[in-house]
């Protein structure tokens, strides 16, 4: 049997796709955990909730677009008050409590989700139908249009760190809380943006997701997991590190499942986070520490 | 001091016969109810001696359960008549098995580190089980008889309600007084030490790592041997509880309790089932949603858990 070079190639693909929007998660969780330091547990139920009022509003308006626009922002406001009543009290505290009490947090959100929106599955409306031919099958326009967006939104996170006003606080406050609260940076307000500015991104990849496969109150366990898999492999707190763990882990599981079952195929980045811890705990995609 | 360690025998004691006595006053719903708070409270326990007392939150207590409670349904479903020493001995078996594996690797690293390494490694188990249908039934689990309690060569009786209930119980008071004994020990001081101070503790001479990977099979020995106990009463193991949603529970109850008390996750087991079974009345399967709440409540409010919360009421 000859190299299926064809699959290799589709898995490429698909591990890039699904790399993007896994980027979009990880890169809200780096930057939470980066700055106040902590690992937001709730991070995939907010990619669920986003990907749930994502599918509310295509219902009742039946534009993808607008729905995602509505989802990042209500997902967003959402974050904030989830950040200013459950977070802020802790701030100061040992980051195994915010473990904690995110996990807390997203226990009750996953039991409303099942509450709000049923057991069943939902799938999003795809906003782009064409296809175009690759090898012996049609692949969705949709999927690559995802991967551009998912990028272009990281882009912007990425410009807008380097040279908005409140990106340049943020980033100081990333180095140092209490030298930037001496320079008069209001760092309390600037946690509060950044969870919002997480969440937000989450709830992106939720709608953008959406389509791809069918949407249960269940998939924010995942996203959890993966998300956490994806920082600690690309470096905790380091944003472009995160990305490029995440298609790299994408990757890896689009390969392992030509082989194995996709259940089975989780396993490889499990023993890739695994090695990643034992050989080089400060993350593959960052320059070694001096 | 005297006297309160003579208080505090009185108290184990009377609780002990309270709990003795229960399965023959209490209605049939909450004696099983009581001998499953029981086999909660032992697996919350065993995290303890790492949440608590080590300070390394484990998020995978739920591999040392699942791998207990499948060796059991192996030793009860291979070997015929089922003979409850042999599911004790390999449920024991196959949940230290798992703890040699992740102790080895999980106690090199420290903090969030630990709890997600031990979260993907309970994660790796469950898709291990969940997926090779053929041996532990995928899904659907295996189900199988419940075996006599006998002594070789003495007697041999089948478990009824009460004495399931009293043999759990034995085992329970057993385990706890090894624990207790275990974290007042000098090992148990050490492993506080390393709570405290970790640079500390290694500065004046200890091997942290491997008082860390003793301290981590302990704890899943006995997380194994909570696994076991449920096997028998339940008559069958399932992934379910391997996923890591039953270690997230686990932690709720040490922090429920009061950590770093060993009774206070008992305490915690009581209190989150009494709520379940409460709430799930008015809010069905949603009773997650109430529970969720008080949980995180506690976290920010509470964080030395009902126990230190009495504690320091009862001290004003």
């Amino acid at each position: 049997m000859g190299l299926p070079v064809e699959q290799i190639l589709i898995q490429t693909i698909n591990g890039l796709v699904n790399g993007m929007i896994l980027a979009l998660v990880a890169s809200g969780l780096t930057l939470i955990f980066g700055i106040m330091d902590v690992v937001n547990f709730a991070h995939g139920e907010l990619v669920m909730l986003g990907a749930f009022v994502g599918a509310t509003t295509i219902g009742m308006t039946g534009n993808f677009w607008l729905a995602l626009m509505v989802a990042t922002l209500a997902i967003a406001a959402f974050g904030a008050i989830l950040q200013v009543t459950t977070l802020r009290p802790l701030l100061g505290r040992d980051p195994l409590t915010t473990i904690l009490a995110t996990f807390g947090i997203s226990l009750v959100l996953q039991k409303y989700a099942l509450w709000q929106w049923g057991p069943s599955a939902r799938k999003l409306q795809e906003p782009i139908t064409a296809q175009f031919s690759l090898f012996y099958l049609k692949y969705p326009w949709y999927r690559i249009a995802t991967a551009v967006l998912a990028a272009a939104i990281i882009g912007a996170l990425f410009l807008f760190l380097k040279y908005g006003k409140f990106g340049i606080w943020i980033r100081a406050a990333m180095q140092d809380r209490v030298m930037a609260q001496a320079m008069g940076i209001p760092v309390p307000l600037v946690h509060t943006v950044v969870f919002a500015i997480g969440a937000g991104m989450a709830a992106a990849s939720g709608v953008l997701f959406g389509p791809l496969a069918g949407v249960t109150q269940n998939i924010g366990a995942d996203f959890t997991l993966r998300a956490f898999i994806v920082v600690v492999v690309g470096g905790m707190g380091n944003l472009g590190g995160s990305i490029l763990a995440a298609i790299f882990i994408s990757l890896l599981e689009a390969y392992a499942s030509l082989i194995v079952s996709p259940a089975q195929a989780v396993i490889v980045s499990f023993v890739a986070l695994i090695l990643t811890l034992l050989f080089r705990p400060t993350g593959l995609f960052v320059p070694t520490p001096k | 001091m005297r006297r309160s360690a003579a208080l505090y025998w009185t108290g184990f004691c009377v609780i002990l016969a309270l709990l003795a006595v229960a399965p023959l006053v209490l209605p049939a719903f909450w004696r099983r109810f009581v001998t499953e708070i029981l086999i909660w409270g032992l697996l919350a326990m065993s995290s303890d001696i790492l949440i608590g007392y080590t300070g390394m939150v484990s998020f995978g207590h739920s591999a040392f359960f699942g791998l207990g409670m499948y060796g059991a349904a192996a030793a009860l479903m291979v070997v015929k008549p089922a003979n409850l020493w042999l599911a004790l001995v390999l449920g024991l078996a196959a949940a230290a098995g798992v703890a040699v594996f992740v102790a080895f690797f999980a106690t090199r690293l420290r903090d969030i580190y630990f709890a997600i390494t031990t979260l993907v490694f309970s994660q790796i188990f469950y898709v291990i089980i969940f997926t090779w249908t053929d041996v532990t039934g995928g899904e659907n689990g295996l189900t199988f008889a419940r075996p006599a309690l006998s002594i070789p060569g003495l007697f041999s009786v089948p478990f009824t309600t009460e004495t399931l209930h009293w043999f759990v119980l034995a085992v329970v008071a057993v385990s706890f007084l090894i624990l207790r004994r275990v974290t007042q020990s000098p090992f148990g001081m050490v492993l506080q030490a390393i709570r405290e101070n970790e640079p500390r503790a290694r500065a004046i001479g200890y091997s942290v790592e491997r008082y860390k990977i003793v301290a981590v099979m302990l704890s899943g020995l006995f997380a194994g041997l909570a696994g076991i106990l449920y096997a028998i009463q339940n008559k069958f193991a399932a992934p379910d509880f391997v996923f890591f949603l039953v270690s997230g529970e686990v932690v709720i109850f040490n922090v429920m309790g009061g950590m770093g008390t060993l009774v206070g996750p008992v305490a915690g087991a009581a209190f989150f089932l009494l709520l379940r079974e409460g709430l799930s009345r008015y809010f069905t399967e949603y009773y997650l949603i109430p529970v969720g709440i008080i949980f995180t409540a506690m976290v920010i409010f509470m964080p030395q858990g009902l126990l230190g919360f009495a504690r320091r009421r009862l001290n004003q």
